[in-house]
């Protein structure tokens, strides 16, 4: 589904991802774990789209596709969807409206017609309910004076009604308290299927607890050096990062 | 994504510039007594008039233009301008649309305004103001039954000269201003309203105004009377045609509302506002003011601004009443190289009065402007009170948005809020839009249409649909 090769990325003149390889299949729950400045955002900005940042050699390909080829809404389109650690506030636009918005545009880039206005209304009411989230959130302007919990469900319900086949999540779990962690965990469980893969970038173990993956990679320094079972998570846990690095260099 | 591309998506050519061949009779370019006199004569007005005209000239040419505008342009030449114009047959003027210039009605459809359709359609009577003579009033019967009267200013002086003396430069004296005192002399048409007493008017009343003939001023006089308990909805509408010469248009609207009285008035403008280089833009120095002059009297300005290369607008208010009621919601967008400073006037002067103001200004490409308002509270206006809210959205880095808000409070137990905004459409709204699956274009125009909403909440719905459209085709870009 989703083919990294060799990739390289600059920002501003510095290279941040040195050569990362990845292989992502259809079913398949993916966390990236590492330390501080390793690289981790910067993979799933870079497959997002984000324009700060620079390939400088390597490709991406989903389904085929050549992903740096594509613009930004196109990679969306296609089901690469990207949870924002820190989702932006945009004031009067109402989250109800970003969504139809959102949902429509990616009908219509599929050849769908737009969802009529009442089977949307039920799509996103029945969402909501499960992320636990009030109705009222529907008429707020999109993040705007959000509490942290609340932006990071508000990513995750985009998800549900917008149905990805890649969901990214960078760092979904951070400034959530635990119950808010087990309703958004509980969110992205539900995307699990055959068809769809999630590809996490966290830097706590705790996260997986609640969402299993099927694989762990750890990135240091721009490469994954080590990849695992949830089981490596759990080790990663206990001693730290430093030992991967070590046994990587030797 | 850069400054730069985003722009490009800000920058558009004016969709809506051609020039329609029709023969007018324009008056040689220049000002003095004589041309007044011609003006005067051509609309077929009584002596009064042309003396009414003739004392305005003399003042204005003892006025300076102001400077105190946060505006920027060459010197206007106004022995340069041609005053008159008009399609060439004004004394066959057409009584019902199969009479009208066929060529007329293509640069109608041209605009989007299949006049006979829209008419029909919406319910809404256009005095459609072609140039400078209006061509075809519709709808003027069922107007009549309800006894509101419905003309061209001109047709006013002639049919119901009472009236007009006892209103006309009531609201904006023949000396008020400069661009007021030249509109004074010189003005050729424009619309008259009259609701009398008890009555709501049945429709809402439309007027488009389109500048056509090369290097004519365009100097619009509008008088909108509300008896007292009537109410009127009243709509206008402004294209112009893409020229090179800059084209100087100097309106002035006054509206007169007495007790009880509600006038809602509602602008959507969007003018050539010049080439890139903002070459040939239209010029828009306009005075409009509202008296509300009776007890719970109430008037409502809309405005949404696109077009002009300047503008310079002040909808205002002078609150006379007892507990009347001033209110002004604006949209302003600028691009290129387009200037506006516009704002509102609130004079509090009868106990008990309340205005509000939402100001919100769109600034884009190289463009610049300025939101300018003053809250003044008189000694005798007791318990009065203001909200005043101005918001600024900036589209890339090099357009400016200022904000001039003036306040004079002469009595301590007003109450005067303001709260101002700036912010600037970024990157990472941009990126998080498109990351949904939303179009570079979609998504500038939802997120400047969601900064709008508090103002065209106060549109007519038709109204409301158009001004979001033209919006979008105002940011509308080499994207795509």
């Amino acid at each position: 589904m989703l083919e990294v090769k060799d990739l390289h990325v600059t920002v501003e003149g510095k290279e941040i991802l040195k050569g990362l390889n990845l292989t992502v299949n259809p079913g398949e729950v993916h966390a990236i774990m590492g330390p501080n400045g390793a690289g981790k955002s910067t993979l799933s900005a870079v497959i997002a789209g984000n324009e700060g940042y620079e390939v400088t050699s390597g490709s991406i390909t989903f389904e085929g596709q050549d992903v740096l080829e594509m613009e930004i809404e196109e990679r969306a389109q296609a089901g690469l969807l990207l949870g924002f650690q820190y989702p932006v506030e945009i004031p009067g636009v109402k989250n109800v409206y970003l969504l139809k918005a959102a949902l429509n545009a990616q009908r219509e880039a599929r050849g769908e017609g737009e969802m009529p206005a009442p089977e949307f209304m039920k799509l996103v009411r029945e969402k909501m309910a499960f992320m636990k989230m009030d109705p009222s959130f529907l008429q707020r302007a999109v993040n705007e004076g959000f509490s942290g919990g609340e932006k990071k469900r508000n990513e995750i319900l985009q998800m549900l009604v917008l149905q990805p086949k890649l969901a990214m999540l960078d760092e979904i779990d951070s400034g959530l308290d635990i119950d808010a962690m087990k309703v958004v965990a509980e969110g992205v469980n539900s995307l699990r299927d055959a068809e769809r893969a999630i590809l996490m970038v966290t830097h706590y173990q705790r996260l997986l607890e609640y969402i299993e993956p099927d694989y762990v990679h750890v990135l240091v320094d721009g490469r994954i050096v080590k990849s695992g079972d949830k089981h490596l998570a759990q080790e990663l846990e206990s001693r730290g990062y430093e030992w991967v690095t070590e046994e990587s260099a030797a | 994504m850069a400054t730069e591309e985003m722009e490009q998506l800000v920058r558009r050519e004016y969709t809506q510039g051609f020039v329609t061949d029709i023969e007018s009779e324009t008056v040689p370019p220049g000002l003095d007594e004589s041309v007044i006199a011609f003006i005067s004569q051509k609309k077929g007005e009584p002596e009064w008039m042309l003396e009414w005209r003739l004392d305005a000239y003399h003042q204005w040419l003892k006025m300076k233009e102001p400077s105190w505008a946060h505006l920027n342009y060459p010197p206007i030449d106004y022995q340069a301008i041609s005053y008159f114009s008009a399609p060439k047959k004004p004394e066959d003027r057409p009584q019902s649309l199969d009479e009208v210039d066929p060529k007329l009605l293509e640069t109608y459809e041209k605009l989007g305004i299949p006049l006979h359709e829209r008419a029909a359609l919406a319910g809404v009577a256009v005095d459609a103001v072609f140039d400078s003579v209006s061509v075809t009033t519709t709808f003027k019967e069922k107007l009549g039954e309800a006894g509101v009267i419905f003309c061209s200013i001109s047709e006013a002086i002639r049919d119901y000269p009472e009236l007009i003396k006892q209103y006309l430069g009531t609201v904006v004296p023949k000396a008020d201003n400069y661009f007021a005192a030249l509109n004074s002399a010189v003005f050729t048409d424009g619309s008259f309203v009259y609701v009398p007493e008890g009555v709501t008017c049945p429709m809402e009343l439309s007027t488009y105004f389109r500048i056509n003939a090369a290097n004519t001023g365009q100097f619009e006089r509008t008088l909108i009377i509300c008896d007292k308990q009537a109410q009127v909805s009243y709509l206008e509408g402004c294209t112009a045609p893409m020229r090179d010469e800059n084209q100087l248009h100097a309106a002035v609207v006054e509206l007169v509302a007495l007790e009880d009285a509600y006038i809602k008035y509602s602008t959507v403008q969007n003018w050539y506002p010049g080439d890139e280089q903002g070459r040939g833009g239209i010029y828009n120095f306009v005075t409009k003011r509202a008296d509300c002059r009776g007890d719970r009297s109430k008037v409502s300005w809309t405005q949404v601004e696109t077009g002009s290369a300047i503008t310079w607008k002040y909808p205002s208010c002078v609150l006379r009443g007892k507990d009347s009621v001033g209110e002004f919601y604006s949209v302003a967008v600028t691009n290129g190289r387009q200037q506006a400073d516009t704002g509102t006037k609130m004079i509090h002067i009868g106990e008990g009065t309340k205005s509000t103001i939402v100001s919100k200004g769109i600034a884009a490409g190289n463009s610049d402007q300025a939101y300018r308002g003053l809250v003044k509270i008189g000694p005798r206006a007791k318990g009065a009170r203001n909200f005043t809210q101005c918001d600024s959205l900036l589209i890339g880095d090099r357009c400016g948005a200022h904000t001039f808000p003036y306040q004079e409070i002469g009595n301590s137990s007003a109450t005067v809020e303001h709260e101002a905004t700036t912010s600037k459409i970024g990157e990472d709204q941009l990126f998080y839009c498109r990351q949904r699956g939303i179009s570079e274009e979609d998504a500038v125009n939802m997120i400047v249409n969601g900064f709008c909403k508090d103002v065209f909440q106060e549109l007519p719905m038709e109204f409301a649909v158009e001004a979001e459209a033209l919006l979008n085709v105002t940011l509308e870009g080499a994207v795509g």
